[in-house]
């Protein structure tokens, strides 16, 4: 197909025309168009979508000192985890010194003190640490946890999140949360419900907000 | 194409005839009242062919046979305008602040403001009506067979509907902030996350972020308030345009009339 309007047997074509006078009109209309609802729409889409790519800034807090945390029980501690947003962004983290006896995963060697997520791996409930049982139980739907946060019972798919903690002077402060398969070892932050084991940590990537 | 004429007004819409002994000019007050209305709406339907429109929307032909359960739509839309009103005076009180501000506006909706507690509970039953509704316009259009050609795009308008709807009830869950609210809401979003590949995402674009952080009640509330209804509202046109396009299927056990002139004449 020639590119002249000439040869392609369009009336009103002139010599060396390569596009009608009216396909040029509409065309530049439907752009100029197109430009003008960009300039609205891509903006608010990017509102809306922005905070999925926006990542929280490390935060360590402060959370006692180091003679009040046990090796063998759990104390729970609040940490702010959003700042000014009132309770909501408040949640509770079971301390517990380590133990060489209890943690022998070797991803853990270097972690001085042991922090677990109440949030249940099934949902998000909170779940509470019953000493006498040495267990974490989820009273939503039944979830329960061994002393090192692995699945036990119930319907969560993986073992209870943990904190990256670390010694300031006589200070333990607790940092930012991350998720473990079943053998403990260290992923980037999932959301409850998302399996790690396997292929589950390629069919549930960490979300570029949650990457640590 | 000729141009079909207008459908016929019922008897009793018809404008009367003059009165016998009346006709000598003399009008009462009755008479100017009506007069006046009917010039405000002639003035109008001059300028716009309304009442053109309103007859083929009103007066249209339904077939025999038709039953209550045809209006199984009609309610789940006057639940919805309903949901709409009392949304809009709830919306004049509520404040959609995560660090106590919505609760506590919610408070002062129910404990204080003259009605309040009662347009609140409309509103809080309401979605269940419009739900169960919903629900029950679908399964009578199912088994009436009225989804079949050529309505399978009202129907297709319909579930995208019926998916709206469960949206609107999922984010309108959070915004009074109490306990359940949040838990429940936690909950919600986090079942979206557990979708492979895309639900991680799909969980993030919820929370705003990679969890319950500022933004995500004032996201929740713009969507529940502005995105949702807007688009419930342009599909029901679209889902009522068709309807009246398309005319209303009998019901299934509804047999054919015999043609007239096969019929006998009584005598």
């Amino acid at each position: 197909m020639s590119k002249y309007t000439l040869d392609r047997g369009i009336p009103g074509a002139f010599e060396g025309e390569t596009i009608t006078r009216r396909r040029f009109m509409t065309g530049t209309a439907h752009g100029a168009g197109a430009v003008a609802t960009m300039a609205f729409a891509l903006p608010a889409l990017g509102f809306a979508i922005g905070p999925v790519f926006k990542s929280t800034p490390h935060r360590w807090e402060v959370v006692g000192n180091i003679y009040e945390f046990p090796d063998n029980n759990y104390v729970p501690v609040v940490l702010t985890v959003q700042p000014n947003i009132g309770e909501v962004g408040k949640t509770t983290v079971y301390m517990r010194k380590f133990n060489p006896e209890i943690d022998t995963d070797p991803y853990d060697k270097n972690t001085p003190y042991i922090a677990i997520s109440s949030r249940c791996a099934h949902v998000g409930c909170p779940v509470r640490w019953v000493d006498a049982s040495e267990r974490f139980i989820c009273p939503c739907h039944g979830g329960v946890y061994d002393l090192l946060g692995r699945r036990v019972g119930g319907p969560p798919v993986r073992p209870l999140d943990r904190f990256y903690t670390r010694v300031t002077g006589e200070n333990v402060e607790v940092g930012p949360r991350f998720s473990v398969n079943s053998q403990l070892r260290h992923f980037s932050p999932r959301l409850p419900g998302e399996p790690i084991d396997g292929i589950g940590q390629y069919l549930y990537p960490s979300t570029p907000g949650a990457k640590i | 194409m000729p141009k079909l004429p207008a459908p016929p007004l019922p008897a009793p819409l018809k404008t009367p005839p003059p009165r016998p002994g009346r006709g000598n000019g003399k009008t009462g007050p009755l008479e100017e009242a009506q007069q006046a209305g009917i010039t405000v709406v002639d003035w109008v339907d001059e300028r716009t062919s309304l009442s053109g429109a309103a007859r083929w929307m009103m007066f249209r032909k339904v077939p025999k046979g038709t039953n209550w359960f045809y209006t199984l739509g009609s309610a789940t839309m006057f639940a919805f305008l309903s949901q709409a009103v009392t949304g809009v005076f709830l919306a004049m009180y509520y404040r959609p602040d995560p660090a106590g501000g919505a609760y506590e506006s919610i408070r002062y909706v129910t404990n204080e403001v003259f009605l309040g507690q009662f347009v609140r509970g409309m509103h809080k039953w309401g979605s269940s009506v419009m739900v169960v509704l919903v629900f029950l316009h679908m399964g009578r259009t199912f088994f009436f067979g009225a989804y079949k050609y050529p309505r399978e795009l009202n129907w297709v308008i319909g579930v995208v509907l019926l998916i709206l709807t469960m949206a609107m009830s999922f984010t309108g869950y959070l915004l009074p902030f109490d306990q359940r609210a949040y838990w429940a809401s936690s909950v919600g979003v986090n079942i979206n996350g557990t979708g492979p590949l895309l639900g991680p995402y799909l969980s993030d674009f919820l929370y705003g972020g990679a969890e319950f952080n500022a933004t995500t009640l004032s996201r929740f509330y713009a969507i529940h308030m502005l995105l949702l209804p807007g688009l419930i509202a342009a599909l029901i046109g679209a889902h009522l345009y068709l309807v009246a396009k398309l005319g209303t299927t009998a019901p299934p056990w509804q047999k054919a009339g015999r043609p007239r002139e096969l019929r006998e004449t009584e005598v």
